[in-house]
């Protein structure tokens, strides 16, 4: 009885929080004069059982599901990684380089080179905060924070001065070449073959986690970073390496957007999967099939939102709240499952 | 004349740039010698700016917009020292997460607020000339001629010098965030002292906020925080965790700021986001550590599990 309580909790408590999140979003839906129960309807049959609403959560997932990868694999070594914002956009950045500037590859070349660069570009906005928290000991969560601050703005300038497109009425960059894009793989709609990739790196990364010595040593790390350190693992180096990888996978959300999405950089790249996916990977407790729904989730939650706001008449804001407030009772039941535990424990020797 | 003008007036809009900071700094300087992690200064300086903004549109009256903001923002500081002190949470992971829901919530409920009434000018709080001092050249505008928050704030940060080490509330915070366990051992109640600093710390971060929106600009934007928080957060560390320190800090930061103003103004040549940028690049080699080592209080993020002591 005991053990099965201790197996069902970290099932049934991220399922208690989303239903809590929802039951709130539900009084605030009440207080805009909305029926919730419409407006949940509507927002979940949109961005679930309709083609181009699938077409369009599946979009959205995209960068959802890359960047709270980067979260999850920081999250495993015991690293906060805030800064997937910056990350997108460095990523986005670097693809956007070599879809403009590198022109006449074929597409098998090509496509795959500019997510390199992508992945690059995000993995070295990484590696900073990580070699500053490895060598400095300086504190990840503040400096992946400012770094954000420093991508944006970094992106906002280039596509305003050197890569902006001629006669350009706001600031974004020229089309990126054929050869870069990414195909669409529901015809007629905005899914493209991002989010295979993304389930491919999910795949790539369970293996790497779950499966291989790699995985063991991050874990090593983030569980007891002292005892990794005798077990002769080299912390400084796995925070490194985790950080740069956070980075990396981020930026290949960024990557996607341009090269399956826009086709060209915009000032704003990311309105804020960088901070979604901070509570993506916390409600997924660090599992990686627990990353894959759950992006799946908020990209329904945000697909469907338009459509609410719409046809319901509720604002969208709803939804930042809801997904807070998820966040918010994760967390409250991670304290109240340790405390269950402790108590059954203690019931268990008596 | 002409450039002492223009040096008089910038300097006042650093002040003016960096009050919100350093209220929000202070805020955070209680909670973290206590122990206490605090990346939800943000969210507090964002709740601090809506409920200010929407108590003096209902009310019509800014002094009750601020009493409204210190409540709501130490509702905030209460939140959060529930989830660390008593809930134990990872202190991050509360900070974040009362950052999106304030984001989130002040973002639907200013929707509903202000809505119909699109560029809703709110009566703000008058200047007050302190007799004599005000007409010293520089000086007299600068430091006497301002609002009673600025006022509030000087008087805070030397009140709040002389609480940290010279009084024994100040010994019994300052033991709490290094050892929480020799203070629990010394009869000090590390919950009480812990709750007590992230309340205060809520407060303050929430006038910061109500500074935004009933002096700076007169209104309530969404998501008008912009990382404020954590630039104060950056302040804090770069101060050493030392309230003279951290407001000299949030003035530099200040400084920058009015700097990219002026700047983008005077239509000079260098790109604007670059100066935007600035602040944030500071902070962040503040943090490498280009101002020598900072070492923040030892307890400083671990939740203190004081029961076991008397359990068995």
């Amino acid at each position: 009885m005991l053990t099965l309580i201790n197996r069902l909790l970290p099932l049934l408590s991220p399922l208690i929080a989303i239903a809590s999140a929802l039951i709130v979003g539900a009084i605030l839906m009440l207080i805009a004069g909305a029926n919730p129960i419409t407006a949940y309807s509507i927002l979940f049959q949109e961005s679930l059982s309709t083609y181009f609403g699938f077409g369009n959560t599946l979009t959205k997932m995209t960068p959802l599901l890359f960047a709270s990868l980067g979260v999850l694999v920081a999250l495993r070594a015991g690293q906060f990684n805030v800064g997937g914002e910056g990350q997108i956009y460095l990523g986005a950045l670097g693809s956007t380089l070599i879809g403009l500037y590198v022109q006449g590859l074929p597409a098998l070349i090509h496509i795959p080179l500019a997510l390199l660069a992508g992945f690059f570009f995000g993995a070295v906005w990484g590696w900073i905060p990580g070699y500053l928290k490895a060598i400095r000991g300086v504190n990840e969560v503040i400096t992946t924070l400012l770094l954000n601050y420093i991508a944006v703005n970094l992106v906002s300038y280039l596509v305003q001065n050197p890569l902006m497109a001629t006669g350009a009425p706001s600031p974004y960059s020229p089309l990126i070449a054929k050869t870069s894009r990414l195909p669409i793989i529901l015809p007629q709609s905005l899914a493209h073959a991002g989010i295979l990739l993304a389930l491919i790196a999910a795949a790539i990364l369970w293996v790497l986690l779950v499966r291989s010595p790699l995985g063991y040593q991050i874990t090593a790390v983030g569980f007891n970073p002292i005892a990794a350190r005798y077990a002769h693992i080299s912390v400084e180096r796995t925070i490194m390496l985790v950080m740069a990888s956070a980075g990396g996978l981020a930026g290949l959300a960024g990557s996607c957007e341009v090269m399956g999405l826009k086709y060209r950089l915009f000032e704003q790249v990311s309105p804020g999967y960088g901070f979604d996916a901070i509570a993506i990977a916390f409600l997924s407790r660090g599992s990686v099939v627990g990353v894959v729904l759950t992006s799946l989730f908020f990209a329904a939650l945000r697909s469907g939102a338009n459509v609410m706001q719409r046809s319901a008449g509720v604002p969208i804001t709803v939804v930042y709240v809801i997904q807070g407030f998820m966040v918010l009772f994760i967390a409250i039941s991670f304290a109240v499952e340790r405390e269950i535990r402790v108590k059954t424990q203690r019931g268990a020797k008596v | 004349m002409n450039n002492l003008n223009f040096f008089s007036d910038y300097l006042i809009a650093t002040l003016r740039l960096a009050v919100p900071l350093a209220f929000a700094a202070l805020g955070g300087l209680y909670s973290e010698r206590s122990g206490v992690l605090n990346i939800a200064l943000e969210g507090m300086l964002l709740t601090g700016a809506f409920t200010s903004a929407a108590a003096t549109f209902y009310i019509g009256n800014p002094w009750l917009g601020i009493l409204a903001s210190l409540i709501a923002g130490g509702l905030v500081g209460l939140l959060h020292a529930f989830l660390c002190v008593t809930l134990r949470v990872d202190q991050l992971v509360s900070g974040l997460a009362i950052n999106l829901v304030a984001a989130g919530l002040t973002s639907f409920l200013a929707r509903l607020v202000f809505s119909g009434s699109s560029t809703q000018q709110l009566p703000g709080i008058g200047t007050i000339m302190i007799p004599g001092l005000a007409n010293i050249p520089l000086i007299g505008p600068l430091l006497f001629q301002q609002d009673f928050l600025v006022y509030l704030l000087f008087i805070l940060v030397i009140f709040t010098t002389y609480i940290l080490f010279k009084t024994s509330f100040g010994l019994t915070l300052r033991g709490v965030g290094e050892s929480p366990k020799a203070a629990d051992t010394a009869g000090i109640s590390v919950t009480f002292v812990r709750y007590i600093a992230v309340v205060v710390s809520g407060c303050l971060a929430s006038l910061g906020g109500a500074y935004l929106t009933l002096v700076q600009v007169r209104f309530f934007a969404e998501g008008m925080s912009a990382g404020k928080g954590f630039i104060a957060i950056a302040a804090l560390i770069f101060g050493r965790w030392h309230p003279v320190g951290s407001a000299l800090a949030c003035l530099l930061f200040g400084a920058t700021e009015a700097l990219q103003l002026r700047i983008q103004a005077l239509g000079a040549n260098i790109p604007y986001q670059f100066l935007v940028m600035l602040p944030y690049a500071i902070a962040l080699l503040a943090l490498v550590g280009l101002a020598g080592k900072s070492t923040p209080p030892k307890a400083l993020g671990t939740p203190y599990f004081g029961e076991n002591r008397h359990s068995d």
